[in-house]
């Protein structure tokens, strides 16, 4: 009944989703990309057709490997809608969503959602003052809008995107107060197992190594195995104090940029209530998928990180995978054909992933950091801190969902996706269970804000005036 | 509370527009988000939380997190961070639940 019905519907536009476009469209599906940023990209590659020269110099030659993909994106003509905020989508692969304040709907035959990774929580006390941000932030900052920090910053926690931002403010000649790491030096040599068969992803081994070097060399004040981490001050940060190698420790700075990881982004399909599982090796959840990236629901396909933490490479492949698989569905290729053409990304895929478990066990997140001590406020919407959670736990509370009625926790405007992970480690925790006895927040639409008014007014998304690969700010 | 700014340009901005913050006119640059455009200037914090007026600033920069909420033009709870800048904008800081709620219901907030 619909006229605005699409072969494909990609929700996201970074690599995983800009790689599934180009994938499907090169099989002749008519495919519509909606993305919540105003440029095609995703995080990772965000701004980059626009980025000045000594920006792009500044974050280096991994961000500028991402243009290839955005410009043949741009050329290939599929359609892409940006600054769209997806509200709903539906089991029949229906989108709703908010375009130019309008609410349009339109039907996919597929859906792929590719919406990526978002910051690990990392509650820890003072973590709601203004000056304190992540380092993701602190990134994204740079990329969309040549932004750096004006006074000394303290860079705090793990994972491989705290080294590659202190290097690339090093190079911009920004001063680093301090490097405030929670991993242990030389974490490497503690997982010899992962590491061997780690060898086959080398160059991403080889690529961490390097950032090291670079922090070294430049003589950045490195703290290792930091614990108790507290950011002081009283209206904004003032610094942050901690304990390293049993002494305390305080760094003054007005910027403090918090990382331990990324985890998927699935707010959408737990919306969807697609199946999802608890990866321990990641500590996080994950949609579960077979081989080619299809959900739990027929013709709901994912790909990229929010399937499980993989990077830009690795999403790029699966997203190519998907669509690969999408066009056997709608007929576009035939079975023996396609199994044909998916085996080497496929085998590809592998050597991709080699790395993958030495990078999650060596800088697997500090559990003070993710089940922090009582005072810490953990929904930051709410104001609900652990111990409050810890005191719903002791009257009765067995899951997130409940945590809901006994003190609005996850009930503010950002729906959970901030404090989702730590509520369920907490409860977990308290109640000596596993966080997939716990479980996760129930999330429903709307995802995003719709008023009364734009519900009133939704309309099928007209396909006719065939939007064109857009380029406004942000 | 006047602080200096968190954040400065690497280089000049190519071209810039004029908005309101809280009535004073800023400078800023044109092809940057609302909360960046902010994290430029020595605005301190840009929301005071729904719960007990705790003041709070952009975190997360990538449309999670919901702290940078502000009020542009009149519309209340504005993501900051996934709205681009434009010419003559009038910004204020969220403070508190959006006021169609507080207004309308007299207990509790009633935003779910």
């Amino acid at each position: 009944m619909s006229n605005a019905l699409v072969d494909l519907i990609i929700i996201g536009a970074g690599p995983a989703g800009m790689s599934a476009a180009l994938e499907a469209a090169s099989y002749g599906l008519d495919v519509v990309v909606l993305d919540e940023q105003g440029q095609p990209g995703g995080q990772i590659y965000r701004n980059i057709d626009r980025a000045d020269a000594q920006t792009s110099q500044v974050l280096g030659p991994d961000y500028l490997h991402g243009l290839q993909l955005v410009e043949a994106f741009h050329a290939s003509g599929v359609r892409y809608l940006a600054q769209v905020a997806v509200w709903q989508v539906t089991e029949e692969r229906r989108v709703h969503f908010i375009l130019d304040g309008q609410a349009r709907v339109l039907q996919g035959r597929q859906l792929l959602i590719a919406t990526g990774a978002l910051e690990r929580p990392m509650p820890i006390p003072g973590w709601t003052l203004p000056g304190v941000m992540t380092a993701g932030a602190g990134q994204i900052l740079l990329k969309s809008a040549a932004l750096l920090p004006r006074h000394p910053v303290v860079l705090a926690g793990c994972g491989p995107l705290l080294y590659l931002l202190a290097v690339q403010y090093l190079r911009a000649g920004v001063a680093i107060a301090a490097l405030v790491d929670t991993s242990e030096r030389g974490a490497v040599f503690k997982h010899l197992r992962e590491l061997k068969a780690a060898l086959a992803g080398w160059r991403d081994l080889l690529k961490g190594v390097s950032l090291l070097l670079a922090l070294k060399r430049a003589g950045v004040l490195h703290f290792h195995a930091a614990r108790h981490l507290r950011v002081t001050g009283e209206e904004c940060a003032d610094g942050l104090s901690f304990e390293a190698d049993g002494k305390p420790g305080h760094i003054p700075a007005p910027l403090i940029l918090l990382h331990q990881g990324v985890v998927p982004n699935t707010h959408i399909t737990r919306s969807l209530r697609v199946e999802h599982e608890w990866n321990e090796q990641q500590l996080c959840w994950a949609v579960r998928r077979d081989e080619f990236g299809e959900s739990s629901l027929p013709g709901i396909f994912i790909a990229g990180d929010v399937g499980a933490i993989g990077g830009a490479a690795v999403a790029q492949t699966q997203g190519r995978i998907a669509a690969l698989a999408i066009a056997q569905r709608l007929e576009k290729l035939d079975r023996s054909r396609f199994l044909r053409v998916v085996k080497p990304w496929i085998e590809a895929l592998r050597t991709q992933q080699a790395a993958r478990p030495l990078i999650d066990a060596m800088y697997r997140p500090d559990v003070l950091n993710r089940v922090p001590a009582n005072e810490t406020i953990v929904c930051r919407c709410e104001e609900v801190s652990a111990g409050a959670i810890r005191g719903y736990v002791d009257a009765g509370c067995l899951g997130p969902n409940q945590t809901k009625a006994f003190g609005r926790c996850g009930m503010g405007p950002c729906q959970g996706r901030l404090c989702g992970l730590s509520v369920t480690e907490i409860i977990a925790e308290h109640r000596r269970v596993s966080p997939t006895q716990v479980g996760s927040y129930r999330i429903r639409p709307p995802l995003k804000p719709i008023t009364l008014a734009q519900l009133a007014a939704e309309r099928e998304l007209d396909l006719s005036l065939s939007p064109t690969p857009s380029r406004t700010p942000s | 509370m006047p602080t200096e700014p968190l954040f400065q340009r690497l280089q000049q901005a190519p071209h810039t527009v004029r908005i309101i913050f809280e009535g004073r006119p800023l400078t800023v640059s044109a092809d940057v988000s609302v909360a960046a455009a902010l994290l430029a200037h020595d605005v301190g914090h840009t929301r005071e939380s729904a719960v007990n007026g705790r003041p709070g600033a952009a975190y997360c920069m990538m449309g999670v997190c919901f702290e940078c909420l502000v009020e542009i033009d009149g519309r209340p709870n504005c993501q900051g961070c996934l709205i681009g800048i434009q010419d003559g904008m009038r910004v204020r800081r969220q403070r508190g639940a959006r006021e169609a709620f507080t207004g309308a219901i007299s207990e509790g907030r009633g935003d779910e």
